[in-house]
Parts: structure tokens; sequence; C-alpha cells
């Protein structure tokens, strides 16, 4: 997995409440068995007309947002399907960074095992970003995982909270399964006593 | 020792290693997969040279693309995409030795109505699956809940998942349910109640007489949706009603076997005193056959209701609302009743098993379907299909004009050719009405399978009272 580092990016606003994967990635775009190309499909049907061409009105077809690679969404975002198709067409996209007031919990953890960065703050805080979002292309923020800051455009810090071993896996780039297999002898033992204590299983 | 809920003892019997911070390797009991979510899973475990760990404990099974026409084993009726990812399944499950029940198996259908049909799911286990509806296995008292390719991969190579504690929610049905009220009234009434964030960070154990007295099949419906309220997982206490359901199944125990994992199964209940975060109770009594009106699933009304205003909201859900009420092309003040349906799907993991098809059959029984309208039932299961089919069901679904077709997802998510078209109105017994769920600018209308049943024949959205 790529390491997660600091870096200064443009913010979109996407103030919608409860966007979910079937609009982040529609299913008609699952039927690739790659992780990669889901980029150009992220949000289609929000995104273009049945004809290919663009809605202008969508916020990241707007000239300022094109390149953006923070979005500050409504509350709930990534609710309803497992589909990591979702974190992918994000990802691949260009968007390294999610801020809402909560997200759903399968999308959540998902997003971490793509070197990607959800953070959760209370609704004053998100609505002080999502106002500079609204700024456009000159209002870029600057995120920073080790210190755990947002730094608006206005030089505004905002602390965000983050798990510690999800923050240690983003910071050095680590594969979960390189880690889990490190503790194979626990997994030896627990099928061992578990096997014996429940056999049916 | 302290007072433990349901989920505690769950958790506590699956942890395999807690790191200081509280980070855990939960053990894995059943692993389900599905040909959309775990293609680029294999590939991974086959770059990278590792082996299925638990091939045992892994059972794969085809649904969410699979056509639900005759003669679907010939490939020419899937797209080309489809058919590689039906074809990747076949080959992984063979090369990395997991069960496996292909189209051609009369056991396939929906891997949430597979794993408990076949005695997989049993009480006390963990079961995760690469979707959402995962969820549906709690129903038998165990740890079940969706993940994404990267963990399918994760649970493939080490039979665990990283994981913390989630929080505990108590969600009490008191009472009795009225006539005409089902399971699925009775979930999305929840959901209308806590909305789809409300359960984000918890587990739920859904509790009461009114769930006590649910069939299991009810129970996985109602489990089913626990992820449409944002919670990790739904679970229901284990009791004579899951013995019964579990016992003879074929990968269920026997002899002295089952005798062991009954006494087991008896202590998997939330002790007196037990601890939860959050409880929140409704009475059986209140809750009214329901339909949602917009495109997430808290949009849930009883069917005597009336379209709302996006006034009648605060925040951001104003503008959802407004949205919503946009895509599904309806007048706030409209009663429910009033709107006009094309379309009915009964079917998916939530209302796909033979009970759905029981309640389906009774209100269809000796009527017909209103002229023009497009009605398909799809059983959940190849054993589905054939019980419904030893019990007459199909042929009072042929004769009231509905499709009786073979098993799969089909129009519940709409990846293989059972779509909506633009602006088509359907009363559906699936999950989600998502703007696009079964179809582009299709638009869905959750109901119980009676209620479908009833929209079909009156050709409206119906108050299945009226019609008892």
């Amino acid at each position: 997995m790529k390491k997660f580092e600091t870096f200064s990016g443009i913010a979109a606003p996407m103030p919608l409440v409860n966007i979910d994967t079937d609009m982040i990635i529609p299913k008609v775009f699952l039927k690739s068995i790659q992780r990669t190309g889901f980029g150009k499909n992220l949000f289609d049907e929000m995104r273009y007309n049945r004809d290919g061409s663009e809605i202008p009105d969508f916020v990241l077809n707007k000239p300022q947002y094109r390149d953006a690679q923070i979005l500050i969404a409504g509350d709930n975002f990534g609710c309803g399907s497992s589909r990591e198709h979702a974190p992918w067409a994000l990802d691949d996209f260009g968007i390294k960074v999610i801020v809402s007031t909560s997200f759903a919990d399968i999308f959540f953890n998902n997003s971490f095992k793509n070197g990607m960065l959800p953070i959760v703050l209370p609704q004053e805080q998100v609505d002080v970003l999502m106002a500079d979002a609204e700024k456009g292309a000159n209002a870029r923020m600057t995120v920073d995982l080790e210190a755990q800051e947002i730094t608006t455009s206005d030089g505004d810090v905002i602390k965000f909270e983050v798990d510690a071993f999800k923050k240690h896996c983003l910071l050095n780039g680590l594969d979960d399964i390189g880690l889990t297999m490190e503790k194979e002898a626990s997994i030896d033992a627990y099928e061992a006593t578990a096997g014996a204590e429940r056999p049916w299983v | 020792m302290s007072p433990k809920t349901l989920y505690d003892k769950i958790w506590d019997a699956h942890v395999a290693h807690e790191a200081d911070d509280g980070t855990c390797l939960l053990y894995i009991d059943r692993h389900l997969v599905h040909e959309v979510t775990s293609p680029q899973a294999f590939e991974g475990l086959r770059m990278t040279g590792r082996k299925v760990r638990a091939p045992e404990k892994t059972i794969a099974v085809p649904d969410h693309n699979v056509p639900t026409t005759a003669g679907r084993e010939n490939p020419e009726q899937m797209t080309e995409e489809s058919r590689i990812q039906v074809a990747a399944l076949d080959k992984n499950a063979k090369e990395f030795g997991v069960h496996y029940y292909p189209v051609s198996d009369v056991r396939q259908g929906i891997v949430h109505i597979v794993g408990p049909e076949n005695g997989w799911t049993l009480p006390g286990m963990t079961v995760v699956c690469g979707d959402s509806h995962t969820a549906t296995h709690g129903a038998f008292g165990s740890l079940a809940h969706g993940i994404g390719t990267s963990e399918v991969e994760h649970v493939l190579a080490t039979q665990t998942l990283i994981q913390k504690k989630s929080k505990n929610m108590k969600v009490e049905i008191t009472g009795k349910l009225n006539p005409g009220v089902t399971a699925k009234d009775v979930t999305l009434a929840i959901i209308g109640a806590t909305g789809t964030g409300g359960g984000t960070g918890y587990v739920i154990e859904y509790c009461g007489e009114a769930i006590q007295s649910l069939s299991m099949e009810g129970r996985m419906t109602v489990c089913n949706m626990a992820i449409e309220g944002g919670a990790r997982a739904g679970l229901i206490a284990p009791d004579q009603t899951t013995f019964d359901y579990c016992k003879g199944r074929p990968h269920a125990p026997k002899g002295g076997a089952w005798e062991q994992a009954e006494a087991y199964w008896r202590t998997l209940f939330s002790d007196e005193g037990a601890h939860f975060d959050k409880v929140v109770t409704l009475k059986g009594e209140d809750i009214q056959p329901v339909v949602t009106w917009g495109t997430s699933p808290e949009d849930v009304l009883p069917i005597t209701g009336v379209v709302p205003s996006p006034e009648d909201f605060e925040g951001g859900k104003v503008e959802a609302a407004r949205r919503s009420i946009e895509y599904m092309g309806l007048t706030p003040g409209q009663k429910l009743t009033d709107i006009e349906i094309d379309t009915v799907f009964i079917g998916s993991c939530t209302n796909g098993r033979i009970e759905d098809m029981r309640a389906a059959a009774e209100v269809l029984k000796g009527k017909k379907i209103k002229d023009g309208m497009r009605a398909m039932i799809v059983p959940g299961s190849g054993l589905v299909r054939a019980q419904a089919e030893e019990e007459g069901l199909a042929d009072i679904f042929r004769e009231a004009g509905f499709e009786w077709r073979l098993a799969g997802c089909s129009m519940c998510l709409a990846m293989n050719p059972d779509q909506l078209s633009e602006n088509e109105r359907c009363a559906s017994t699936s999950n989600r009405n998502f703007e696009g769920r079964q179809g582009y600018k299709g638009r869905t209308h959750l109901v119980s399978p009676a209620m479908a049943a009833a929209a079909a024949i009156t050709g409206k959205l119906t108050d299945i009272r009226e019609l008892m």
C-alpha cells in the first residue's frame, strides 16, 4: 500500500447527506475483475448525461474542482453496499481525504485499506471546511496525518482523531495481511482451542 | 463475572489476538463468497503466493450477475463482463478448493439464503461475506457482517479480521404485531425511527415479544436490513425456533455433536443487567404496514400516509428530501395509496425465502395482476424454488400473471438483465431504494411481499389490510 504523506490540495464541497455507494460507483461498473480504472465512472449518474456528456453543475465537473483531492461531504457518507469499488473509484480519481460528520462502517474501513483517510469531525467544523471548500480552487487545504491536523486556506487549524493502528498503517503503507501473518502462532493456537471446545464449527 | 451481552459473548469467543490498543484479530468461522467482490481478492492471493487458510470454512456461490431466466446455463445469456466474473469464481473456487455451488446446482441461490439453508450458518458463529447484507445471518445469533474486498483477501489468507469492538445497542419490539404487519414492516419501521446512520458504530440486538414470535425467515428479514440502519451487525438470540430450523440441515452437527452444540447455543443470550450503550423500544402494536417514498431506506411511512414536503425536515435532510421527491416523481401531500406502480419485484436476500413466497401466494391466489403490470417473483435459491413448486405456489404465481424465475439477486441490484427502465416505478421487496439501484432513473418503493403482491393486483401502492 502507498504511504500517506502530508499534502495540500483542493477540497470539493458535497453537502448532500447519505451519499451511498451506488451513487459513488453504480453497479454497472462493478463487473471488472481489476482494482483500477474506476475513476472515470466515479459518481457516474450524477456526473454524466446518458449520452456521456458532462453535467456542468456537478461539483467535480466545475473547472475549479476537477483536480480535487479532498471531499467535504454530508452526513453518513458511503452508506449502502460493501463494494470496495467505491473507495477504488475515489482513489483512482485522485481523492485522498474525505471529511464528514459520519461514515458508514464498511466504507470507512475499506478506505483505510486503500491508503485513503476518512476524517470524522463535528458539524461545526465540517461547516467551516465546507465554507472553505466553497471558495474554489484557490482555497487549498493541507492535511497532516502525523500531526492529525487540517489547515484551511485561511490558516485555521482543525485537529482530528484517528485510530492509532490505522494511522500507523497509513503512514507506513503497511499491508494488513503481512502484519496479521506475523501473528500466525496466535491463530494456530486459537484454532486448536476453539476446535476442541466447539468441534462442530 | 460482569453480565455480558450476546455480542460480548460471541466476540469474546472469537478473539485470536488482542493488541494493547484493543485492536483484535477476530477469528472467522464461515466465509461466504460471491462473484462480484471476490475476483480481486483471489488475484491478490495468487500474486503473493498465498493460500486460502481454511477452504473448508469458505463457501462460494454466484448470485449477483446470474440471469434468472430459463436456459441460463448458456453463457450467451450473460454480458461478457458478467460471464468473466462468474467464470473467475468458477476457476477460483476450484483452484483454491473452497465449497462451491455453481449455477447448475439446485442449491445455488443468493449467498445469504444458501448459507442458512444448508446449515453453514449456525448460532454463535462469526460469519463474513463481501456483501453488506451479511447481517442476515445474525438471525441465528451469529455475529455476521459485510466486508470489503481487501478484507475478503485478508480472511481468505488468515481466517481472521482486524477489528475493534463495536458498541452494544438494544432494539426491543414489545407486544404483538397486528394482522398485515410483517418482519419487513418491522425492520423498515426501525430504520424509520433510528435513521440510516442511527446504528453506525453499533451491533444491534433485536429482542422483545414481537421479535421472538417471528419465524427464522422473518428474523432473517429483520437482521438483513440492520445494515440499512448503519449497524455493523444485527443479532437475535437463538432459541427453540432457531434450533428447530437448524436441525437436520446438511452441514449442521449430528448426533452427539448436535447435543453438545445445542447445550452451548443455549448459553447465547444477553445476561440480566448486561450493559447496552443505546436502547430503542418500539411497540409492536404501533407498527403499521409501511412503504418507502424516497431514495433512502429511512424515508419510510405507514401506507396510510402522504408524501412529505422537504420543509418537514431539518438540516441536510431538507435538500436530500427535495432531491428524492423530484427523483421519485412525486408531489408533497399526495396519498401513498394513489401512487401507481408499473412493476412488481418479489425476491432478494431480504424477502426471497419460502415464507415470503407463501405470503405473496396467499394474496395472489385466484387473482390476476393488473393489465400491463410487469411482475416477477425470483426465489432466493433453487431449493426455495423447488419447495414453492411442490407446495403449488408457483402455479398460483403463473396463473396470476407473474413471471416465475430462477434463483439470484436479480432486480434487487439489477446487475443482471432484470432492470427498471427510466422512470419505471416498482414496488419491490428488496432492501435499497437508492437512486439508480434497480436501473438508471428507476423508482423503487420498498414493501413487504404481501404488499408487493397487493400492488400487482390493484396497480397502486395498496394497504394490504384492505385485501384481507
